[in-house]
C-alpha cells in the first residue's frame, strides 16, 4: 500500500469512527438513561428506525433539516413512551415489550417510509475537521455531523445531571432500589416513564442523524441492529454517560472499517468486515460480564442484569 | 376448562384489537377498513390457492417459533432465531460442495440435519455465553443474528457462489432428488409436516418425558431447580440447541423445498415473525400450530393487501408489530380478578399508603 492509502485509511476509519459513531452516541445516551432508571430498552432498535425515518420525512416535508431532527426526536420519544407505559402495566416483562416495539417501530417505519425512499432531503449542515489538509480524501472524510458536539454536551449535562441534580438523584434511586424511592413517597413508575421518554428522544437524534447525515437517504436497511449494539455499549461503558462517548466513538470505528477498506479498493470480505461491530461488541461483553455476578455499575434494579 | 377458555380468550381479543388499530391506520391512508379486514381474509384462507400460501408460509414459523419457546420454556430469551434460519439454510445449501450425497430421500435428511446441527450450535453459543460468560441472552442471539447473516452473505456471494447466477448471487442449485416437493401434488410441501410433527413432538417432550419436565422446573423455578439438583446448565444447553436445530431445519427447508439453492431471499424475516409466534401460543408448542397458520395467513395476505389496495408490502409488519404490543398488554389483564372488580371496583388491596405522607 502506498502512504496515500495508509493516509486515505486512516482518515476513513477516524472520519467514519465520527460519522458511523454519532448514531450509537445518541442511542446509547438514551439507553443509559432509561436503564439508570431501573428499565432496558430493547425497544431503541425500532425507536432509532422510526425516528430515522421521521426525521427525513421531517425535513423533507419542511424543508428544514433541523425541524426534521426535532420531529425525529419526537416521534422517537412518543414510541419510547409507549414502552415506559406498557412496562407500567402488572405482569408486563421490559425486555419482551423491547422486542414488541422492536418489531412495531421497524413496521411502522417501513410503512410509513415508503414514498420516502426515492426523494432528497435538507441535510444536518456539516462541520469540516479536515481545514487543515490538501488532501481531498482526508477533506471529506473528516466532515463532522453537526449534531456530534450536541451529544458530546449532552453525555457530559447527562454524567453531571446524575451526581448533581435532584432528577438526576431520583432516576438513579429508581434504578437502584424501587422500595427506597417509594419509601420517600415519590413514583417510581413515574420516574420510569419520565427516564425511558426522554431516553427516547435522545435516541431520536441518532436516529436523525442517520438519515440526515450519513449515510443520508432513507431505506430500510439504515439501523440494521444498531440500536441493540448500544444496549450492549451501556454495559461496556458501565452505565456511564462519558464512556459512553468513547464507547460509541470505538463502534462508529469499527463500523466504518469495511467502508473505509472498501474506499481504498479492498473489495474481499466486505460481509465479514460488516460484521465487525457486532463481533466487537460480543467479544467486549465476553470480557466485562461475568458469571454469577453483576457487572460494575449497574443500577440495581435492571431486570436484564439479574 | 375456565382457564383455557381464558388462555385463548385474551390473544383472541388482543389479535381483533389488532385489527381493529390496524383499520385505524389504513382509515388514515385513505383506504376502507373493511376492505382491508376482507381481502385479508380472502388473502389468507378465502380459496385453496390463498391456503397453499398461508400453509407453506406456517411451515417457517412453526420451526422458527420453536427456537424461541423452547429455549423460554428453560428461562431464556432467544431472539436471534434468524441466525440460524440462515446458517442452517447455508449449511443445507453447501453440504453437497463438502460431500457426495445420494440422490434421494437419505440425502434430503442429511441435508435436514446439516441444517439442524449448524442452527443449533449457533443457538447455543447463544445459551453457553450465558451460562459460563454470564451475558444476556437476548443480546446475544441478536448479536449472532446479524453475525450469521454476514458469514452467509460472505459465503454466498463469494467462495460457495454459482458463477452463472449474474443478478441475485446464489449457491449452486440442489439436484432434483435432493429437494423437498409438494404434499400429494399441492405448493404444500413437506416442510409443514416437519414443523407439525416437530411441534407436537416437542409438546409431548415437555410435558409427558421427564427431561422435559426438567427444563420447565428450570426456566419455571431456577432455585428449585438447583435444590433438587437437576443439571441446569446442560438443560438449558439442550433446550437452546433444540430451539436452534429447528430454526435451523426452517432454513434448510427453505433452500430445499422453495428456493432450491441458497441465496438472500432466504433472509426472510422468519426468524423475527416466530418471536410473536412463540409468544402469541404463550410458548407453548401445540398452541404454536394454529398461532403460526392464522400469521402465516397474513404473511400470505401481504402481497394482496399490495396489490389490490395498494398498501405498502410493509403493511403486515405494522400489523404483526400491534399484535405482538396488544398481546403483551393484554398480559397485564390476565390476572385481574374481574369478578372483585366487578363487584366493588377495587382491583386489589393498595399499595401502603403510609409512604404518600413524607413527601
Amino acid at each position: 500500500m502506498t502512504a496515500d492509502q495508509w493516509i486515505a485509511l486512516v482518515a476513513g476509519i477516524v472520519g467514519g469512527a465520527l460519522r458511523v459513531g454519532a448514531p450509537f452516541l445518541f442511542v446509547s445516551l438514551g439507553e443509559c438513561l432509561t436503564e439508570k432508571s431501573g428499565r432496558i430498552n430493547l425497544g431503541l432498535e425500532g425507536v432509532l428506525v422510526l425516528s430515522a425515518m421521521a426525521a427525513f420525512g421531517g425535513a423533507y416535508l419542511t424543508d428544514s433539516a433541523w425541524l426534521g431532527v426535532l420531529i425525529g426526536a419526537t416521534a422517537g420519544a412518543a414510541l419510547a413512551l409507549l414502552h415506559g407505559l406498557l412496562c407500567s402495566l402488572d405482569r408486563v416483562n421490559d425486555v419482551a415489550t423491547g422486542i414488541a416495539l422492536m418489531l412495531f417501530g421497524t413496521g411502522l417505519a417501513f410503512y410509513l417510509g415508503k414514498p420516502l425512499i426515492q426523494p432528497q432531503a435538507p441535510q444536518i449542515p456539516a462541520i469540516a475537521l479536515g481545514f487543515w489538509s490538501d488532501n481531498p480524501v482526508v477533506r471529506s472524510a473528516l466532515q463532522l455531523n453537526a449534531l456530534v458536539p450536541l451529544g458530546l454536551v449532552l453525555a457530559v449535562l447527562l454524567y453531571w445531571g446524575f451526581a448533581h441534580t435532584r432528577a438526576g438523584l431520583l432516576v438513579r434511586m429508581a434504578g437502584d432500589s424501587a422500595n427506597a424511592t417509594r419509601a420517600l413517597g415519590y413514583s417510581v413508575s413515574g420516574i420510569r416513564i419520565a427516564a425511558t421518554t426522554a431516553g427516547g428522544f435522545i435516541a431520536g437524534l441518532g436516529g436523525a442523524s442517520l438519515t440526515l447525515f450519513y449515510p443520508g437517504s432513507w431505506n430500510e436497511g439504515i439501523s440494521s441492529g444498531q440500536g441493540l449494539i448500544a444496549v450492549a455499549l451501556v454495559i461496556f461503558a458501565r452505565w456511564s454517560p462519558l464512556r459512553c462517548v468513547g464507547a460509541a466513538f470505538l463502534f462508529g470505528g469499527a463500523g466504518a472499517l469495511g467502508p473505509a477498506l472498501q474506499s481504498i479498493g479492498v473489495g474481499w470480505g466486505y460481509h465479514l468486515f460488516n460484521t465487525v461491530p457486532y463481533v466487537l461488541t460480543l467479544v467486549i461483553l465476553v470480557f466485562t460480564c461475568k458469571p454469577g455476578s453483576v457487572a460494575i455499575g449497574s443500577p440495581g434494579e435492571l431486570s436484564s442484569t439479574r | 376448562m375456565r382457564s383455557a377458555l381464558k388462555e385463548i380468550a385474551l390473544p383472541a381479543f388482543a389479535i381483533a384489537a389488532a385489527l381493529l388499530v390496524f383499520g385505524v391506520l389504513v382509515w388514515f391512508a385513505g383506504v376502507s377498513p373493511v376492505d382491508v379486514w376482507v381481502t385479508l381474509f380472502k388473502g389468507a384462507f378465502g380459496d385453496w390457492f390463498s391456503w397453499q400460501n398461508t400453509l407453506q408460509r406456517a411451515a417457517p414459523l412453526m420451526l422458527t417459533a420453536l427456537c424461541v419457546a423452547i429455549p423460554a420454556r428453560a428461562g431464556l430469551v432467544i431472539i436471534g432465531g434468524e441466525g440460524a434460519v440462515v446458517l442452517g439454510g447455508l449449511a443445507a445449501a453447501a453440504l453437497p460442495y463438502a460431500l457426495p450425497l445420494p440422490a434421494n430421500v437419505a440425502g434430503t435428511v442429511a441435508i435436514c440435519l446439516a441444517g439442524a446441527i449448524a442452527g443449533g450450535l449457533w443457538i447455543m453459543l447463544a445459551g453457553w455465553l450465558r451460562q459460563y460468560r454470564g451475558i444476556n441472552e437476548t443480546i446475544s442471539s441478536l448479536l449472532l443474528a446479524y453475525i450469521a447473516i454476514g458469514i452467509f452473505k460472505h459465503l454466498v456471494e463469494g467462495p460457495l457462489r454459482d458463477p452463472a447466477s449474474l443478478n441475485k448471487p446464489s449457491t449452486y442449485s440442489l439436484p432434483e432428488g435432493l429437494l423437498i416437493h409438494g404434499i400429494a401434488g399441492s405448493d404444500i410441501h413437506w416442510g409443514l409436516a416437519i414443523g407439525v410433527v416437530a411441534c407436537v413432538g416437542l409438546g409431548l417432550w415437555l410435558r409427558v418425558t421427564a427431561s422435559g419436565f426438567s427444563v420447565r422446573v428450570v426456566g419455571g423455578n431456577p432455585r428449585t431447580a438447583q435444590l433438587v439438583g437437576l443439571p441446569a446448565t446442560r438443560l438449558i444447553l439442550a433446550a437452546c440447541g433444540v430451539g436452534g436445530a429447528c430454526a435451523g431445519v426452517a432454513g434448510a427447508v427453505e433452500v430445499a423445498a422453495v428456493h432450491t439453492n441458497a441465496n438472500a431471499s432466504i433472509i426472510a424475516g422468519y426468524g423475527y415473525a416466530g418471536i410473536l409466534v412463540s409468544f402469541i401460543a404463550r410458548h407453548n408448542p401445540i398452541a404454536i400450530i394454529p398461532v403460526a397458520i392464522l400469521f402465516g395467513g397474513f404473511g400470505a395476505a401481504g402481497s394482496l393487501l399490495q396489490r389490490r389496495l395498494g398498501l405498502p408490502d410493509a403493511s403486515v409488519l405494522v400489523l404483526q408489530g400491534i399484535a405482538f404490543v396488544l398481546i403483551l398488554a393484554s398480559e397485564g389483564l390476565r390476572m385481574v380478578d374481574w369478578k372483585t372488580l366487578l363487584r366493588n371496583r377495587m382491583p386489589k388491596a393498595a399499595q401502603p399508603k403510609l409512604v404518600k405522607e413524607r413527601a
